[in-house]
């Protein structure tokens, strides 16, 4: 079938695309993330302070308008960005906002109990945070990290409206040239489906792994 | 400064749009709460069947982007269904069906999150099960849903921005607009997101106010 | 006779924001003692036994252990101290995260540097002595509260502790698991072990206890042995304490 021929490649080529905005922006987004979320719960508090705008600002604005202000607003100041690399630094510093607060929450919900049972055995406080704190946050945070990178594989189709030509950017192009816009964004959603789809296996598997009792997944 | 008074000159016009972006907003709510809360029962109560193709439709608008779904609606269903809807019924139509795959896993949670007892109360005092569910397991889960309610208020109010796409003229839109004319891009998509941020906090703050208005004493989880 | 006291605390001062919590408390306990703390809640008893071992870093204040005067500032000897002296909460502070086997273990491994193997061993052993045996791979989330606490026992055991500071240990537990944790403590109070315990017990002090200390508003008021204290007729603040205890407790049982 030739519309498939046309169609299939295409989606595929932005595929790659997709996956080379989606990887570096979780990677990135993640570690930042665990940066900026340790820092609101255990920095000084000018940091706080900084870091808590920058999570409100990131959180409450739409990514759209962050794109927009990166690729088209930037430049008034000589900053010049690809499409590409306008989309993962805004895919990124979003992310990391999100992640920061899955974060601060699992720090925050650590209890002065684990602390203290840690020091009482004669832990030093590096010691504590390492084989205490850490473990615990890092399964309390992860259902909600997790999910965050679910959202970044969806959200990455923004990507298409600064003109970086993902999956989205490739199926709108055929859609344009054959008006089959049905089938087109059908086959599209189908792949979008698979890709989160495989994450939340991916991410439910990880979770049993780690499983411990009274660290329940919230349902 | 040249930015501000193109700010100041083009306010108007762009605050229009914050009208366009809020009746976004309440439709598609509006939608998903009504669609949200008998997709959320039937997850709980309902028969297999029925529990499946809703889990089939949550699945289908939860794991498909925003971006394609208005363009897979806008351009295709709609038109195949012989729907003629402009820009904004459109949109709204969109992020409302979304929201309902949303809602009712908020709804879902809620009413899992209930005591047991109190379906089995109201069966003892003689009600039916539908009867309880609406008068007794509703009210309740409503009320410990609003928190939930108002993150997904604030995502829908960011979503509608994808309004542009089809050329609803909302806040981003009309922000897009003036900037491709006066070149002032910077200036007037952070005063966009200004916008969006005061907006967003609005909001919360008067579903945080009605959340306290029906609360019930004691009444925690 | 006079004997190195095991643990000597002199004139400790705790404030907590802006407010006196502990007024320049002392105690001496010898060796193989079991010294009761009991009082009105909020009388401080909590707040001395974090402050001895400098979970509540006391304002003034010195300790001994074993005659060595404890450097508290000094952040490695406070570390080594706090491994020598063991510490039993009211509300357990298990690692959620660990199982029974590796609550006991993990300070063995990371504090004391012992071999996995062995420090596994060590965990065996200790939690088969508080009869918990056959719990060793259940995390705290599936133990109750008798058996959590006993958990915490063998951990605080494991560090072969000079002295044992016990917190309340029964009071978070429901009424019928309270006995199988004094067994427990009973045991080790015969086995010879030092130890400074609060709690509302009364029974259990006027049988084991060398001596009750009675603290209110941050102060020792009183402190003998229970026969002194606790007779009747004897007039103490103690005795007075203890009746308005077991009226309140025939009054709801």
């Amino acid at each position: 079938m030739p519309f498939l021929d046309l169609l299939i490649p295409a989606l595929n080529r932005g595929m790659a695309m997709s996956a080379m905005l989606i990887i570096p922006s979780a990677i990135f987004g993640a570690i930042f993330g665990v940066l900026v979320g340790t820092l609101r719960v255990f920095g000084p508090r000018p940091v706080r302070r900084i870091f808590d705008a920058y999570t409100a600002l990131f959180r409450g604005v739409p990514l759209m308008v962050q794109l927009f202000v990166f690729y088209f607003g930037l430049p008034a100041f000589g900053i010049y960005f690809e499409a590409y690399g306008a989309s993962v630094t805004c895919f990124i510093l979003c992310s990391a906002a999100y992640q920061s607060e899955y974060i601060r929450g699992a720090l925050l919900s650590i209890r002065d109990g684990q602390l203290k049972a840690g020091a009482a055995l004669g832990m030093s406080k590096l010691q504590t945070v390492l084989w205490i704190v850490v473990p615990q946050a890092f399964r309390r945070a992860l259902p909600g990290c997790g999910n965050e990178i679910i959202y970044l594989i969806k959200y990455s189709s923004l990507a298409y409206l600064i003109s970086c030509m993902e999956v989205t950017g490739e199926a709108r192009a055929i859609a344009a040239k054959t008006f089959r816009f049905t089938e087109v964004f059908t086959v599209l959603a189908v792949y979008y489906l698979f890709l989160v789809s495989i994450a939340t296996w991916l991410l439910k598997v990880l979770e049993d792994r780690l499983h411990i009792p009274g660290f329940g997944r919230q349902k | 400064m040249q930015q501000l008074s193109v700010i100041i000159e083009a306010l108007p016009y762009i605050l229009q749009g914050a009208g366009v972006s809020l009746a976004i907003v309440c439709f598609a709510m509006g939608v998903g709460l009504v669609m949200g809360i008998p997709m959320a029962v039937g997850l709980v109560y309902g028969h297999p069947v029925v529990r499946n193709l809703i889990r089939l439709y949550v699945w289908f608008f939860r794991g498909v982007p925003i971006l394609v779904l208005m363009f897979l609606f806008y351009f295709g269903v709609f038109d195949l269904l012989g729907l003629d809807l402009n820009a904004i019924s459109a949109v709204s139509l969109v992020l409302g069906l979304t929201s309902a795959a949303y809602q009712s896993q908020i709804f879902r949670g809620a009413i899992q999150s209930l005591p047991q007892g109190q379906l089995r109360a109201a069966r003892a005092l003689g009600m039916s099960d539908p009867q309880g569910v609406v008068s007794i397991i509703l009210p309740q889960a409503l009320r410990l849903s609003i928190p939930a309610w108002s993150n997904e208020y604030s995502i829908i109010l960011k979503d509608s921005a994808l309004a542009y796409v089809v050329g609803a003229m909302d806040i981003f839109t009309r922000t897009h607009f003036v900037a491709s004319r006066t070149y002032e891009h910077l200036a007037l998509f952070i005063n966009a997101g200004v916008l969006y941020f005061i907006i967003t906090l609005v909001g919360v703050k008067l579903l945080l106010a009605l959340e306290k208005k029906v609360r019930i004493p004691g009444y925690t989880h | 006779m006079t004997q190195t006291p095991v643990l000597r605390v002199e004139n400790i001062n705790v404030t907590l924001g802006g407010k006196a919590i502990l007024k320049d408390v002392s105690l001496s306990v010898n060796k193989g003692e079991l010294k009761v703390l009991i009082g009105p809640s909020g009388a401080g008893k909590s707040t001395f036994l974090q402050s001895i071992n400098c979970l509540i870093p006391p304002v003034s204040g010195n300790i001994w252990l074993e005659g060595e005067r404890v450097d508290i500032e000094n952040r490695k000897k406070l570390h080594g101290y706090r491994e020598h002296v063991g510490m039993i909460f009211q509300d357990f502070n298990l690692f959620d995260h660990l199982r029974a086997a590796d609550n006991v273990s993990i300070a063995l491994r990371k504090v004391r540097g012992m071999s996995r193997k062995e420090a596994h061993a060590r965990a065996l052993q200790e939690l088969d002595r508080v009869g918990l045996g056959d719990k060793v791979n259940l995390y705290p989330a599936e133990l109750s509260g008798g058996q959590k606490q006993r958990v915490a026992i063998a951990r605080a055991l494991a560090m072969d502790p000079t002295v044992l500071l016990l917190d309340e240990p029964t009071s978070a537990l429901d009424p019928e698991l309270v006995g199988e944790v004094l067994a427990v403590i009973r045991d080790m109070a015969q086995s010879g072990l030092t130890m400074v315990m609060a709690t509302h017990q009364m029974d259990f002090a006027r049988a084991l206890a060398d001596e009750i200390v009675f603290m209110q508003q941050g102060q020792i008021i009183e402190q003998g042995s229970p026969a002194e204290l606790l007779a009747d007729k004897s007039g103490t603040r103690t005795a007075d304490f203890c009746s308005k205890l077991s009226d309140l407790c025939e009054g709801s049982c």
